[in-house]
C-alpha cells in the first residue's frame, strides 16, 4: 500500500500530460462543433429555448443519445421510454469504459474516475486507447476539456445563429465526425491484420443489420453493440493479443 | 412549455448517459488477467467505430453520392496517415465540392 501523501502526489496535476491531452483533443473539438451546431439548430426549430438546448448539451455531452432523447421530449414521450431509448443507445459506453479502465493509470482516484467518466465519448475513448502509455487523470482531463467546450460552443452557436450557416456547408459538415472515425481506425489496420479483419467483420455486420429486412426494430445502439461484440469476440479467439503488443506496459 | 417535465426528462437522460460511462471506470479497477478478455477489449474500439461509421457515413450528407465521395476521401487520407482534423476537414471539403457539382448537374 502506498501512503496517502504519495498517492496525492501522483494524483496531482501533470502539466505536460494535460497539455498533450489538450492537443489531442483539439481535432475532436473541431469535429464536434458542426455536430452540436446541428443539435442546437434542431432544438430551436422544434421550439426549445436556447438555455434548454445548452442544458441538454452540458449535462449529456453525447450525440446520438441526446438527439434521440430530445426528440422524445418534444414528441411527448414517457419518462420510461426516454430512459430506455437513451440507455440503449448509450450501452456501448459500458464497453468503452471497461476497455479504458484497463488502460488508465491505477493511481487514478475515485473522484477523478467519477468525474472523468462523464467525459468518455466515442472519440475521447478512441483517442485515449491509441496512446502508447497508460492514460493518466491529467491527460484524460486535457483530452476531454476542449471537446466539452466545443460541444457546448457548437450548441450555443447552432441555437442562436440558426440559418446563418449555408445549407450546403451544414450538409457537408455532416461527414466530419465519420471522417474522424476513419482517421482513427485505418492507420492501425494497415499494420495489424487482425485489426483490419475486426473492422471488416464489424462493417459487414453493421451493413447487414441496416439493409437486411426484418431487423428494422433493432435500434442503432443495439446494432453497434452486437457488431462490436461479435467482431471483437471472433478476433479475440482467433488472434489473441499478447500484453506486450498492447503498448501499455506496466 | 412544461418545464418541470423537461427538467425531469433531461435529468433522466443525463443519468442514463453517465452511468454506463462511469460504472466500469469506477468499479472495475482490477486488471483483467484473462488473455481472451484482454484481447476482446483490445479490439473493441476498432469494432465500435467501424459499426458506427458504416454504412451511416453514406447517409450523413445531402446525397449518397456526395457521401461516397467523402468516404473515399477519408479512406485515402487516413491510409496515408493524415491526422484526425485533416481527414475530417478533407472529406468535408470534397463533400462540399461534390454537392456543388451535383447541384450544377441538377441531380
Amino acid at each position: 500500500m502506498k501512503n496517502t501523501a504519495d498517492l496525492r502526489f501522483h494524483a496531482g496535476m501533470d502539466r505536460n500530460a494535460f497539455a498533450k491531452g489538450l492537443k489531442d483533443g483539439l481535432p475532436i473539438c473541431m469535429g464536434y462543433i458542426p455536430v452540436s451546431f446541428t443539435f442546437g439548430m434542431m432544438a430551436i426549430e422544434k421550439g426549445l429555448p436556447v438555455w434548454i438546448a445548452m442544458l441538454i448539451s452540458m449535462s449529456n455531452f453525447t450525440s446520438a443519445g441526446q438527439f434521440a432523447g430530445t426528440a422524445l421530449i418534444l414528441s411527448g414521450g414517457a419518462y420510461f421510454e426516454i430512459a430506455v431509448t437513451t440507455f440503449v443507445i448509450n450501452i456501448r459506453y459500458m464497453l468503452m469504459s471497461l476497455s479504458l479502465a484497463q488502460k488508465v493509470d491505477s493511481r487514478m482516484t475515485l473522484g477523478q474516475r467519477s468525474l472523468l467518466g462523464f467525459g468518455i465519448t466515442d472519440e475521447v475513448f478512441a483517442v485515449g486507447m491509441q496512446q502508447d502509455h497508460l492514460v493518466t487523470a491529467s491527460y484524460l482531463a486535457g483530452l476531454i476539456a476542449l471537446p466539452y467546450l466545443g460541444w457546448n460552443l457548437g450548441t450555443l452557436m447552432g441555437s442562436t445563429t440558426t440559418g446563418l450557416l449555408p445549407l450546403a456547408l451544414q450538409s457537408a459538415l455532416g461527414i466530419a465526425i465519420y471522417g474522424m472515425f476513419i482517421a482513427i481506425i485505418i492507420p492501425p489496420a494497415r499494420h495489424c491484420k487482425p485489426i483490419a479483419i475486426v473492422i471488416l467483420i464489424s462493417l459487414l455486420l453493421s451493413c447487414f443489420f441496416r439493409w437486411m429486412p426484418g431487423f428494422g426494430w433493432l435500434s442503432s445502439g443495439w446494432t453497434i453493440i452486437l457488431c462490436a461484440v461479435a467482431a471483437s469476440a471472433f478476433a479475440a479467439m482467433r488472434y489473441p493479443v499478447d500484453e506486450s503488443d498492447e503498448g501499455d506496459v506496466d | 412549455m412544461n418545464y418541470p417535465r423537461i427538467f425531469t426528462a433531461i435529468f433522466i437522460m443525463a443519468l442514463v448517459t453517465y452511468i454506463p460511462r462511469m460504472f466500469p471506470l469506477v468499479f472495475m479497477k482490477r486488471k483483467i488477467q484473462n488473455r481472451t478478455i484482454r484481447s476482446f477489449l483490445y479490439y473493441v474500439p476498432y469494432a465500435v467505430l467501424a459499426a458506427m461509421t458504416f454504412p451511416e457515413i453514406l447517409f450523413s450528407t445531402a446525397s449518397v453520392i456526395s457521401g461516397m465521395v467523402g468516404l473515399l476521401t477519408a479512406l485515402f487520407l487516413a491510409y496515408h496517415n493524415k491526422g484526425l482534423l485533416t481527414v475530417a476537414l478533407g472529406s468535408t471539403f470534397t463533400v462540399f465540392c461534390a454537392e456543388q457539382i451535383l447541384k450544377l448537374l441538377a441531380l
